[in-house]
């Protein structure tokens, strides 16, 4: 592989994963907590619906585990492509 | 003096001259600290910096309550301004760091070839953090004559003196390590008074999880309670949805799209080490941010149970006309916060008695049942937080904090935008446009003399603050949504998007923006200047002038794609540029450490 063909796998590899982790960004708070929420009415959670959860409560905790995972996916994925910074 | 305020001057005396302490042991001595701290800051200190720099005086003080009052529709606010930083750490922090300058505009002008964009890019940076600075100024101010018994004007001069004396020497490395220690304070404040809040109500001392637990003594789930009581009262159910799904959709994606095109939050990830860490302190920054984060709708829910249950006690199964308690039985925190005006009272029906409700039609014929002539409680949001500790009956120092918590929210996000004030100013405009031969240390005493100028510009705001800075709020979360959210993106991902396409893209943004806000909000805001009421009714398809960020970015996006495509491709050095951009090794090492 040249130079230029492996830049090109890292960055597809790069928006692979950068569209996986904002579909499950966009289900959870734009999905779940809004759009959804009238389909997870019959899911209680809490005193209230599993909808409400996400919308308060359950987006803030997948955001922060989709980071945390996107860095550590990153990080490999430099290494293996070798343009991690030395 | 009581010994209450004595406790509340040391407290906050302590943390005054602990950031005092670190701005004489982190001054700056060159651009590159000035600017970015050496980017020599570990990627959790940077995250708690951010977090600092991020929650304002209106997160602190505010959100509860707005979400106390808003119920499930406040949601927008919990996901919109934690849901930006996805789209930081994946679309632009760390791209951004291994670009490895010193401000947004920079990476505009530089990516678009063009200083009219950068130019632009500058003129969204300055409107959005000044109208963002007054409220910090503000709150300053009104946090100070609260808490300290000093007039707001002697309030607000301490703070910016405070301010001054660790941005103006130290910069973004100054500014960092205030900001790490604010944090602490600020997140300390908050807490304490919510476990004790969430002990008394649910029995469960971490606020999140009592949320959605039972109240202690009946074992009703408290949202299922705080619903009863609420349509007991005629408000709509807590958990209920009162705004359109599409103006709830698109407001939250506004707040996440401005949130991660605000450049003070940006520029906070110029200041780590490597690339790697950039994305490592986004999710840091997320961690903090969250701690406060999920603890505000517990608070928020848990205040508003209260105070209903407070005014209303005893049994369920009693006519809340019996139950209402006498005027004169109130609870001392009433009677102290009276005196502040931000909780009154009116006896309409001369009964003794408080009536609180909500006078809409539906509820007309039980209020005239009770023989209530209308709601005599008026209760200001920001008393959720201000007053928790009394209400749960904290010792005092517990207020001595929430006063420091309250001072240390303004003053870190205060400086934080100050930063991205003055260095598009004495970088951006000073070393790029007026005089490109300055000097290193010519450039290091302009960005001092610029925040210093900053300061003093945002205090006097603070001292006279325009009629409409609160509506500005939204203006400055449109025009990072718009203008320099999908610039930024566009620049990163696209070796399409050329000079031409950016700088109308921008500009449409923009424009597109800041019309539907004058339409609806006034010309500049001018009370009376409005051509549309402002209403749902009156909206474009019921989008609220604070939600439209999302389609200014979205008319942004596509006049930049048309306009590229139907102009010349961008030079190749510039191609060149986006693909190092996107790869994080030879990034520019740290300076400093």
């Amino acid at each position: 592989m040249t130079m230029t063909e492996s830049g090109t796998a890292y960055w597809k590899a790069n928006l692979r994963l950068v569209t996986g982790c904002l579909i499950v960004w966009a289900l959870v708070s734009f999905g779940a907590a809004i759009l959804f929420r009238p389909l997870l009415l019959g899911i209680e959670f809490g005193g209230a619906d599993l909808g409400f959860w996400f919308a308060q409560q359950g987006s803030i905790l997948v955001f922060l585990a989709l980071i945390f995972f996107y860095a550590w996916r990153m990080n490999t994925l430099d290494k293996k492509f070798g343009v991690d910074e030395l | 003096m009581d010994t209450q305020q004595i406790l509340i001057y040391i407290v906050v005396g302590a943390t005054f001259a602990l950031y005092i302490g670190i701005a004489i042991w982190a001054r700056a001595g060159s651009t590159g600290e000035f600017y970015a701290a050496g980017r020599g800051v570990h990627p959790v200190m940077n995250g708690m910096a951010t977090a600092a720099d991020w929650m304002s005086a209106a997160s602190f003080i505010s959100m509860a309550g707005l979400i106390a009052f808003m119920g499930y529709d406040g949601s927008r606010f919990l996901m919109g301004w934690t849901g930006g930083y996805v789209l930081l750490a994946m679309l632009l922090a760390p791209y951004l760091r291994k670009f490895g300058k010193y401000t947004v505009p920079e990476f505009i002008g530089d990516r678009f070839y063009s200083s009219t964009a950068r130019i632009v890019a500058v003129i969204c940076l300055l409107v959005a953090s000044i109208t963002y600075v007054i409220g910090q100024m503000t709150g300053v101010g009104v946090t100070f004559s609260r808490f300290l018994e000093v007039s707001n004007t002697t309030g607000l001069f301490i703070g910016a003196a405070v301010v001054f004396a660790y941005a103006v020497l130290g910069g973004m490395k100054g500014i960092t390590y205030t900001q790490v220690a604010q944090y602490i304070v600020l997140i300390t404040a908050y807490t304490i008074p919510a476990i004790f809040i969430s002990l008394n109500i649910t029995g469960n001392p971490i606020p999140p999880l009592g949320l959605f637990s039972d109240t202690v003594g009946e074992g009703v789930p408290l949202l299922q309670k705080l619903n009863m009581l609420m349509t007991d009262l005629g408000f709509s159910e807590y958990t209920e949805r009162n705004d359109s799904i599409l103006n709830m959709f698109l407001y939250t994606m506004s707040l996440m799209i401005g949130t991660a095109g605000l450049p003070h939050v940006i520029i906070r990830f110029f200041t780590v080490p490597r690339v790697a860490d950039a994305r490592w302190s986004a999710g840091w920054a997320l961690v903090f941010i969250a701690l406060l984060y999920l603890v505000a709708p517990a608070v928020g829910s848990m205040a508003r149970l209260n105070i209903i249950q407070t005014i209303y006690p005893g049994d369920s199964e009693v006519a809340l006309d019996q139950r209402a308690i006498e005027y004169e039985e109130r609870p001392d925190w009433m009677r102290t916060w009276e005196t502040t005006g931000l909780i009154s009272f009116e006896d309409k029906n001369d009964d003794g008695r408080i009536q609180y409700y909500n006078e809409t039609e539906f509820f007309a014929d039980t209020a005239e049942q009770y023989g209530w002539a209308g709601n005599e409680l008026v209760i200001n949001r920001d008393i959720l937080v201000l007053a928790n500790p009394e209400i749960a009956n904290l010792p005092m120092w517990v207020v001595a904090l929430v006063a420091a918590g309250g001072l240390a929210a303004a003053l870190s996000t205060a400086a934080g935008l100050l930063l991205a004030i003055s260095s598009a100013i004495s970088h951006d405009l000073i070393k790029s446009v007026i005089n490109p031969n300055i000097s290193e240390k010519g450039e290091l005493l302009a960005a001092r003399i610029s925040m210093a100028v900053a300061i003093a510009f945002a205090t006097y705001l603070g001292l006279n603050p325009p009629g409409f800075a609160a509506q500005t709020v939204a203006l400055a979360f449109g025009l990072a949504a718009s203008s320099i959210f999908p610039a930024l993106m566009m620049g990163i991902f696209s070796k399409r998007i050329n000079n031409w396409g950016a700088i109308c893209g921008m500009l449409t943004g923009l424009l597109v923006t800041v019309g539907y806000v004058f339409t609806y909000l006034g010309m500049f805001f001018l009370p009376g200047t409005n051509l549309l009421p402002n209403t749902p009714d009156a909206w474009i398809f019921g989008i609220s002038p604070a939600a439209f960020g999302t389609i200014g970015a979205l008319f942004n996006f596509l006049v930049a794609y048309l306009v590229s495509n139907a102009t010349a491709d961008t030079p190749q050095e510039i191609q060149d540029l986006v693909e190092s951009v996107r790869v994080p090794r030879g990034a520019g090492v740290a300076t400093a450490h």
